[in-house]
């Protein structure tokens, strides 16, 4: 059948919408469980959650822990090539506290678990979908976001920030190895000055964005689950487009929220 | 002479359902007794695992009504389809067992989610079901363990789980040997006399029919040919009927067109 250029940009138009209309319907559906699940007597298990957070959060602190400590190094490293030119290799400590909680922190360890975490759960949802396990759900009366959504949600919303504060840590040590060691920066100094530069607003930025790049990596791997069709096929081709999605949407959120705090001085 | 009459549990009334523009159901109207081992027969693609996900709630249709006594299902709020939901039990053609429970847990979950019973009771409940179903003993595996027969009994004590009136079952029998199907079969029937439970069957597999059927409809292209005893099917003058029930290639059903 051909299609008319009109009738294409209007056929696109239309997928699109339902698209994103059927995401915020997601994300709509999973807070109201999340809200008024207890008051309806159908609270999240504790359990599930915990268990999510297990294999979310704990089974994820290596490689964040090696992500963020060589990115620390490789930071340091490259400023020091620079400030060195200008005699100001003492303020490597500050460029890369600041830069590793502002923003490479945070974004870093959201990659990695979009990668680690995203795929796995839409490859999870995925193949419950093909199997008819979604539909077994719903046809017991359980409801499928509740049931499975939810404590994949909370998990992940608890625990990247609290990966993200280990990533950075794991920066600021890379570059202070590279301080000490090489540029022979006294260790105590180093540690002084990455104090004396690096405010609350650093840390709790960083912090904020990762909060919003759980949601992104959650909501996009659980919708990319549900819609899953076609069998092994369908599961690896939804995990792809899961990660790159969530990717994509994890630069453009740091973008515009790194916007909002330099314009608004918040 | 009304009340020696047997009562309707479901009746679907002139159900229609396209999708992407084919139309797959097309005018349904079926009067399904309370009770009795109802078949649905047809040949891949006439729709019939459609006309039971309708039953179940789980497609809207585009038009026509489903009433279970006498109450219209498609029109319901998601809370009252829930409630209606709890009153039905479904076995699916690929058992659909959540894969990372084992079989007490997969058998108990609808009680943990929909009841507040102590988790001792719910163990006792569990081993009834397992018992009815020959799998007492086999709680602790998990279902990659399971051949595909018990994987099915396993399914079949979950959809039984919560005392529902209605069970469904999605092609009970595919994918197993004769000896299997006809241990499933004898299930099937077993339940719904010992438990008095209405049966939805949906199958192709004759042999299943003449063992386990009350009634048979016999759907084809989206539309009802005929209803009734599994003697009156055989019986039957349609040719579409004949070639179906006897295997032939033959005939007025052709796949290839």
């Amino acid at each position: 059948m051909m299609l008319s250029f009109f009738e294409k940009i209007g056929f696109t138009l239309k997928t699109w919408t339902s698209i994103v209309t059927d995401f915020l319907h997601l994300n709509l559906q999973t807070q109201y469980w999340v809200i008024f699940g207890p008051s309806r007597n159908k609270p999240v298990r504790s359990e599930a959650v915990f268990d999510q957070m297990v294999f979310m959060g704990a089974k994820s602190i290596i490689i964040v822990f090696f992500v963020t400590f060589f990115t620390g190094i490789v930071l340091a490293m490259q400023s020091a090539y620079q400030l060195q030119k200008m005699g100001a290799v003492m303020y490597v400590s500050s460029l890369v506290s600041i830069s590793i909680c502002r923003e490479l922190g945070p974004v870093l360890t959201a990659l990695v678990i979009a990668g680690r975490i995203g795929a796995a759960i839409t490859a999870e949802i995925g193949s419950m979908k093909v199997n008819e396990q979604i539909e077994a759900l719903d046809t017991m009366g359980i409801n499928p976001v509740r049931f499975l959504i939810v404590p994949k949600f909370l998990a992940l919303l608890f625990m990247l920030p609290c990966l993200t504060v280990i990533g950075d840590v794991a920066g600021i040590l890379g570059g202070y190895l590279v301080g000490v060691y090489n540029l022979k920066i006294n260790a105590a100094l180093y540690l002084q000055t990455t104090y004396k530069f690096l405010t609350h607003k650093d840390i709790y930025t960083g912090l904020s964005k990762s909060v919003v790049f759980a949601m992104i990596i959650a909501m996009v791997g659980c919708y990319q689950g549900l819609k899953t069709s076609g069998g092994a096929v369908g599961v690896g081709k939804a995990t792809t487009i899961s990660v790159v999605t969530s990717f994509i949407l994890i630069i453009v959120a740091d973008c515009i929220m790194t916007g909002i705090y330099y314009f608004s001085n918040l | 002479m009304v009340s020696q009459e047997k009562k309707v549990a479901i009746s679907v009334q002139n159900l229609t359902k396209s999708f992407d523009g084919r139309r797959v159901l097309d005018g349904v109207s079926l009067d399904i007794y309370q009770g009795e081992i109802f078949v649905i027969l047809g040949g891949s693609g006439c729709g019939k695992s459609t006309l039971l996900r309708h039953m179940t709630g789980a497609i809207r249709p585009d038009a026509g009504k489903i009433l279970f006594y006498g109450k219209d299902v498609t029109s319901l709020t998601e809370d009252e389809k829930e409630k209606v939901k709890r009153r039905f039990g479904m076995s699916f053609q690929s058992s659909a067992l959540l894969d990372y429970l084992n079989v007490e847990d997969n058998v108990s979950l609808p009680l943990r989610e929909h009841t507040q019973l102590d988790a001792k009771i719910i163990k006792v409940i569990v081993g009834m079901k397992l018992n009815l179903v020959g799998l007492h003993g086999f709680e602790n595996l998990m279902p990659n363990m399971l051949s595909g027969g018990m994987k099915k009994r396993v399914g079949l004590a979950r959809a039984i789980a919560m005392d529902p009136e209605v069970v469904f079952y999605d092609e009970p029998t595919s994918g197993l040997d004769p000896v299997v199907c006809a241990i499933v079969d004898k299930l099937i029937v077993d339940l719904s006399k010992k438990l008095l439970l209405t049966s939805i069957v949906v199958t192709h597999n004759m042999e299943s029919v003449y063992r386990i059927a009350d009634r048979v409809a016999m759907l084809h292209k989206g539309q009802v040919l005929e209803v009734g005893t599994p003697e009156q099917i055989k019986n039957s003058k349609n040719p579409i009927v004949q070639q179906f029930i006897k295997g032939e290639i033959e005939g007025p059903i052709n796949y290839v067109e």
